[in-house]
């Protein structure tokens, strides 16, 4: 990777500076507190719980259900309140990020809820609610086969880059690579993409996401360690 | 609803490089393409892949400019299961399945910049136009995504532009030529089971076959789009694999039904 800068001085595979906190919400069952520079969620997990409306019961499994959902004030122009259709698709995909990693099979005819919020907005939110989420689930207590970790690489003003802000992200020429893995197996599980780019680049992206996902793996560890070790 | 005995089946067959319909792993049912299926429309579409049917509407309206688009038209796109379409298809607000599908369609037309937004601004910072996608599923036999995606931009491809007349009223009489449209993008979707890939998969492939990735291409071999569906992982080798296999087939489509 070449030594050339970024506007807030980040190397091209840099990650900005990360703050990772588990047990954040007291009434949760699990709960964490996750940061990427200006990019703040908190996420909260309840369940395996019964499950309201009944008529959403599996009986072969628990239902994950998934919220994500941003703050009015966690944007410039004030948010309004209300479920829009990217919060719903956004909702959609990080359920299917996440749910690969959990033995829904062993609670059958519950609810595990996830509720994912923006408090600050600055790019790389699903990225940042994914490594909370996941981070909560782990902190409920809830079997996992693998923490599921998510960075967004892609491209701005002719460089690859890792973890990009708002302000890259506008570049004229920028590609944005939302990527969730689980970094024991390596399998992607979830992967979308905006901006022209060639499909060797592409495989370039995702090998840089790789290499992001694996830092934060460590440093959700490290919360998990910093509230349960010792 | 597909039987567990007959998903299992399909999974089996797969493995074996075999489908229920004889058809190979990558290979496409019969597409067709029919525009000008609705007169009212600025332009309109009906795809059919095999009995897969999707239509497409365009329509042109009038529209305040974004604030940081203010030289800018807009497009907004929708797609929607008709209850015809198939037993489980209920009227009502749109649910999670019909807003992503809108969504993954939208994504791959705007990020090829193949609308030249620009020239859809009568005044910057004041009017604009906007161009509504709407698209409504009839007949659901899978591949729905690839559908819908062919369905838009053959839509797009048939809009006229309507005139305007006196003070920002459309005249819908008076036709100023086409959409400024160039290139063709086309979503093809691939979906896995072990180290076997398909193609333009039916209903009952697709409740086998949860885990999938759509690619967005373009004719110039880049992409401009990828969203990965369902809950099973990928690996890399795999995504770069169903990437190289979107292109083949959409480069296969755009030569036989955009020339």
């Amino acid at each position: 990777m070449t030594k050339k800068e970024r506007p807030d001085n980040r190397k091209l595979d840099e990650i900005r500076p990360m703050k990772m906190k588990a047990g954040v919400i007291k009434r949760a069952d699990g709960s964490a507190q996750v940061e990427f520079g200006l990019t703040k969620v908190v996420a909260a997990v309840y369940g395996p719980r019964q499950i309201h409306p009944r008529h959403q019961e599996d009986a072969t499994k628990s239902v994950l259900r998934c919220r994500y959902n941003m703050l009015p004030f966690s944007v410039s122009d004030r948010k309004r309140q209300g479920y829009d259709r990217r919060s719903t698709e956004l909702a959609k995909v990080i359920t299917e990020a996440l749910e690969p990693a959990l033995f829904l099979e062993e609670f059958p005819k519950t609810a595990i809820d996830v509720d994912m919020e923006i408090v600050q907005a600055d790019a790389g939110t699903r990225a940042a609610a994914i490594n909370a989420a996941s981070l909560a689930i782990a902190d409920a207590g809830i079997p996992m086969r693998d923490l599921v970790t998510s960075v967004a690489a892609g491209r701005a003003n002719k460089e690859l880059l890792l973890d990009m802000t708002k302000e890259e992200e506008d570049a004229e020429d920028a590609v944005d690579v939302p990527m969730a893995m689980m970094p024991r197996t390596g399998k992607i599980t979830l992967l979308q993409m905006d901006g022209i780019v060639t499909p060797q680049d592409t495989e370039k992206i995702i090998c840089l996401a790789e290499v992001g996902c694996k830092k934060i793996y460590e440093a959700q560890k490290k919360a998990l360690l910093e509230k349960y070790g010792s | 609803m597909t039987l567990k005995l007959t998903k299992n089946y399909i999974l089996e067959n797969i493995l074996k490089d075999k489908r229920m319909d004889s058809r190979k792993l990558d290979e496409f049912r019969e597409i067709t393409i029919e525009t000008g299926i609705s007169s009212k429309a600025e332009g309109s579409a009906k795809v059919t892949i095999g009995k897969t049917t999707v239509i497409a509407g365009i329509k042109m309206g009038l529209a305040d400019p974004y604030p940081d688009t203010p030289e800018e038209g807009v497009m907004t796109t929708s797609a929607e299961y008709l209850p015809m379409g198939a037993p489980e298809f209920e009227s009502g607000p749109p649910r999670e399945d019909e807003i992503v599908l809108g969504r993954v369609v939208d994504r791959a037309i705007r990020e090829s910049k193949c609308i030249d937004f620009k020239k859809l601004c009568i005044r910057p910072k004041e009017k604009v136009w906007m161009v509504f996608v709407d698209i409504f599923v009839t007949d659901h036999d899978g591949n729905l995504v690839d559908a819908c995606g062919l369905a838009a931009i053959a839509a797009l491809k048939d809009a006229k532009m309507p005139a305007i007349k006196g003070e920002d009223e459309i005249d819908r009489d008076h036709l100023e030529g086409r959409l400024p449209l160039k290139g063709t993008p086309i979503s093809i979707t691939v979906r896995q089971h072990g180290n076997k890939y398909i193609l333009d998969a039916t209903a009952s492939e697709e409740e086998a076959l949860d885990s999938r990735l759509t690619v967005g291409t373009n004719e110039d071999g880049t992409i401009s789009s990828l969203q990965k569906g369902g809950i099973e992982g990928l690996t890399k080798e795999q995504t770069v694999e169903m990437i190289k296999l979107a292109q083949i087939a959409s480069k296969n489509i755009r030569a036989k039904h955009f020339k």
